[in-house]
């Protein structure tokens, strides 16, 4: 390619100032190969220039653009900004959204490469996953996204002012403390649409409020008389127990909730279900922006647009970026998901282009397939982390990082190496890495089991301690606090041995009263 | 692709937030506060700055896997030595392999820093304390101006000129005296034009007698008249003293220790931020004094040791002196602090009392007198402590309602209940009562 290849007249810019012309003509450089050559498929951009203050802001709340009120991401705010000013931190270059158009918030203070850099990383390569990637295009809606949060800001605002602050802030609270296990696992029947929800919640109250009549509190009822001995099967299948999305049961379910309170918890696991496919690709992710930004800068730099400095400056930051600790370093803190990602792309090339022969053992389906971008889009688009490792992870790779496998059973005196990386390791590692991006067991397995709706109403839920790894205590007592304050009713835990069935531990809590009205016992 | 500038938006977007999670964790942030108070220099007292939290009282709890016990395995880069089977000494934390999986979102329970604004720190800091109603004694007979808007007036400065206001009322003006339009004028010579050549010399005649009433009537009545013309107008109002001197006096003679320096530096600092809320511009002044007095900076009133007996009114004279000299109190809100250990000569108490009483207490917005004594003062029991000299002196003074008051300080964690006790609101009874 490069022997066709024209040399720009001049580089997109020199030195380190920018200015918005400067973006523009970096931009268009970008898109020209990231469409025409990497075959990238993108929404609509939108690049918006902030501040330190407003990249703080962005932090707090969860890097969306507008936000309810909340205490808590206060705090979070107060935090990054007393590090960062006491420069224990450095801030992100550049948050994006998985929005359509998709935004990209870009640093002022980044330099002209910098900016460069960003736009290749996040409006092109996060970008075409956030459009492309199975599980966005499954649990997200891209394009009702920053309605849907204008929509929860202004409700949880109008509920303030209704209720009370103090009584939206006790709600949001306990949703926030169940937020972790607020998301539907499985695809159910219908896809969510986020542009109707709000319209539905709309008529649905037009609808309560039209066709109000006070008399039908004055119908006398049925006596209800019937007694089926298969009350418990029957109970469990109307509540479609058991539940693991507790918050979406504490909204159907909870007896004594308000409507108000109910659609509050709706718009807390909304937009928990929104970010259950990131926690699930930050790999695959960061790994296809990570390459991306990577391929379009040397692109760039080949076609004469960007100088040799600019270069240097962009491999000493591309650099930092994926490098990975060794374990036994003093900066380790877990597998960089930058570095593990970037390798394994970088890889997935080697493996089309130039195939060893253990390669074409391995991958017999790509290997010396000759179009590693095509191959590239397909990882991206139809894989999640734990797959895609399992799939794509080469012995190559396994040995360049030097895995291995530790095994600490706490009954036991030692810590085992169960694999490393050689010929009998390989897969025994890759399977173990894959187990570890796997939210099912990533994750505590938690659901709600039963609840007594004939008696004194007490809610019952199981965690199934995977490998008797128990709850952190003093957070499970408090969460399950604001469980009881939920549902306004006793509440059990029972820390379940999977393989056994046997009770590990029992945590009960009994209701505050605050966000429900408590009856006395 | 769109470029959109957000540098421009307003900030702040997160103030609301702040505040909320201030509120959440207000009785801390406040413990934080007074702790971190006491180790400040007068100067920077006020200045904001970070205070440390304890994690618990804004934990935000999940249902999280523990991070201990069970079966657990790690997956480790950058093996060079152990091969499959080996065994591995567990490290001492416990926490596994790598020592860094036990805490999954990486702060565990850190205690919790974040930064207070300047305005945040000392709101907490001074809550519920006031000054005494006294301050407002000075507002009227002073000859400070400032000047406010007023409405208009048909004379001034034409820097002053009210453009607005003057463009209204000759609008008004022209449309009431019903002064041609430039359009119409300009209507009708088109008509005119148009006609050129015509036969219609009638209409034509007619027209152009028109226009030339229009043009007439148009220059006599002017776009803008004198008439229309209004000016700003400013009101001068006095301006209240918004200025106070405090005054730090302080015996420095062998016989106070460090530590009763100490305890009178903290509370020093305590009412400089006092009155830093209160007044725009706050000086300090410091005096210290053996058997004679002094006037010296920051530094030297604190560290510098002195010897010699003590003569507690000669400070008196020095604070005179320096009224006298740079603060009239027809323009400053004097007030002034006093820390001792209550030793006197014994022939000065009366000079003392005589100078407080007639000329400073009359000058003074508020006199504190705190008298510091040792941290470990124990009496065998069945002993009465005698009361120091000054403490009987001032005593009288008080008795008879003049505007000053003392206390007793042995330790520093005293300090701050002291001064609060000093300063604290006055409920409406006791207002009342005074």
């Amino acid at each position: 390619m490069s022997s066709t290849l024209i040399r720009a007249e001049r580089p997109l810019f020199e030195g380190a100032d920018w200015e918005f012309g400067t973006i523009q003509r970096c931009y268009d450089a970008i898109e020209k190969v990231a469409l025409n050559e990497m075959g990238l498929d993108v929404y609509t951009n939108q690049i918006e220039v902030i501040g330190t203050e407003q990249m703080l802001d962005a932090y707090s709340s969860i890097g969306m653009p507008l936000f309810y009120k909340h205490w808590s991401f206060g705090k979070h705010f107060s935090r990054n900004e007393a590090m960062y000013r006491a420069g224990m931190q450095g801030l992100a270059y550049e948050i994006v959204i998985n929005s359509n158009p998709c935004i990209s918030y870009i640093m002022e203070e980044n330099t002209a490469m910098m900016q460069t850099l960003v736009m290749a990383h996040a409006a092109f390569g996060h970008n075409h996953f956030f459009k492309n990637n199975y599980l966005f295009q499954q649990w997200t809606d891209a394009n009702g996204i920053l309605d849907y949060l204008e929509f929860a800001k202004d409700y949880i605002m109008s509920c303030e002012e209704r209720y009370g602050e103090a009584q939206v802030e006790r709600l949001l609270d306990a949703a926030h403390a169940l937020m972790s296990h607020a998301v539907h696992k499985y695809p159910r029947k219908r896809a969510a649409d986020l542009r109707s929800e709000e319209k539905r919640e709309r008529e649905r109250r037009e609808h309560d409020e039209k066709v109000f009549n006070d008399l039908w509190r004055t119908v006398p009822g049925k006596e209800n008389t019937r007694h089926d001995p298969t009350a418990a099967e029957q109970r469990k299948a109307l509540l479609e127990l058991p539940q693991e999305n507790i918050l979406y049961f504490m909204e159907k379910t909870a007896p004594r909730l308000a409507p108000w309170q109910r659609e509050v918890l709706r718009i807390v696991r909304i937009i928990a279900q929104y970010f259950y496919p990131q926690s699930q690709t930050k790999v695959m992710n960061e790994g296809c922006a990570t390459y991306s930004h990577y391929t379009i800068m040397n692109r760039l730099h080949e076609k004469g647009l960007l100088t040799d400095g600019a270069m240097v400056e962009f491999l000493s930051s591309h650099t930092n970026v994926v490098f990975q600790p060794e374990f036994d370093d003093r900066r380790y803190s877990g597998i960089n998901p930058y570095a593990l990602g970037f390798a394994m792309m970088q890889d997935i090339e080697r493996i089309c282009t130039l195939p060893t022969a253990e390669d074409k053992q391995w991958f017999p389906h790509i290997a010396g397939c000759n179009d590693h971008m095509n191959v590239l889009r397909d990882v991206w688009a139809n894989y999640r982390d734990e797959s895609f490792i399992l799939q794509y992870l080469s012995p190559k790779l396994v040995r360049h990082f030097g895995l291995f496998h530790v095994m600490d059973d706490a009954s036991e005196p030692n810590l085992r190496v169960e694999a490393i990386h050689d010929e009998r390791g390989y897969r025994k590692i890759k399977q173990a890495l894959a187990k570890h991006y796997d939210v099912s067991w990533t994750s505590a397995d938690i659901q709600v089991v039963d609840v007594n709706l004939a008696g004194d109403r007490r809610l019952i839920l199981h965690h199934r301690a995977l490998n008797r790894v128990l709850l952190e205590e003093k957070d499970a007592r408090m969460v399950l606090q604001h469980l009881a304050d939920l549902w306004g009713y006793d509440v059990l835990m029972k820390e379940v041995d999977p393989g056994t069935e046997a009770v590990l531990k029992e945590h009960a809590a009994s209701p505050r009263p605050g966000i429900v009205q408590i009856e006395p016992t | 692709m769109h470029i959109v500038d957000r540098r421009l938006n307003p900030s702040g977007k997160n103030l609301a937030n702040r505040q909320r999670f201030m509120r959440r964790a207000k009785s801390q942030i406040r413990k934080a506060v007074h702790e971190s108070a006491g180790s400040r220099s007068i100067k920077d007292a006020d200045e904001g700055g970070e205070v440390v939290l304890p994690a618990q009282g804004v934990h935000e709890p999940s249902f999280r896997r523990s991070g201990t016990g069970g079966i657990r395995d790690h997956l480790l880069p950058g093996n060079k030595e152990y091969i499959a089977g080996d065994t591995i000494q567990r490290p001492p934390n416990g926490g596994g392999g790598s020592g860094s999986e036990g805490s999954p979102d990486g702060d565990g329970e850190d205690d919790f820093r974040f930064a207070l604004s300047r305005d945040e720190f000392v709101d907490l800091f001074l809550e519920d304390l006031e000054l005494p109603d006294l301050a407002k004694r000075r507002v009227v007979n002073t000859d400070a101006l400032v000047y406010h808007r007023a409405g208009y007036s048909v004379s001034g400065s034409p820097a002053n000129l009210a453009l607005n206001r003057t463009v209204r009322n000759s609008l008004s003006r022209r449309i009431a005296l019903r002064r041609p339009k430039p359009e119409e004028i300009q209507a009708l010579k088109d008509e005119i034009a148009a006609l050129e050549g015509a036969e219609d010399e009638a209409r034509r005649a007619a027209l152009e007698e028109e226009l030339a009433r229009k043009l007439r009537r148009s220059g006599v009545i002017p776009y803008i008249d004198p008439l229309d013309v209004r000016y700003r107008r400013f009101e001068a109002h006095p301006k209240p003293v918004a200025q106070a001197v405090m005054f730090c006096l302080m015996d420095v003679s062998g016989s106070m220790t460090e530590h009763m320096k100490d305890l009178a530096k903290r509370f020093y600092v305590l009412l400089y931020i006092f009155l830093k809320r209160r007044y725009k511009n706050v000086e300090v002044v410091f005096i210290r004094h053996t058997h004679q007095a002094s006037e010296v900076d920051e530094d030297t009133f604190f560290n510098s040791p002195e010897t010699g007996g003590t003569v507690v009114s000669t400070a008196l004279e020095e604070m005179q002196r320096v009224i006298d000299e740079r603060y009239s109190p027809d323009n400053w809100n004097i007030y002034a602090a006093q820390a001792s250990d209550g030793d006197n000569t014994a022939s000065d108490n009366d000079k003392t009392a005589a100078l407080l009483t007639k000329v400073l207490l009359p000058a003074c917005q508020y006199y504190a007198y705190l008298e510091v004594g040792r941290d470990s003062e124990h009496f065998p029991p069945g002993f009465i402590r005698r009361d120091s000299d000054l403490w009987q002196t001032y005593s009288t003074i008080i008795r008879n309602g003049a505007p000053m008051a003392m206390r007793k300080v042995g330790h520093r964690r005293d300090i701050y209940p002291v001064f609060r006790e000093l300063f604290a609101k006055k409920t409406g009874a006791e207002a009342a009562a005074e």
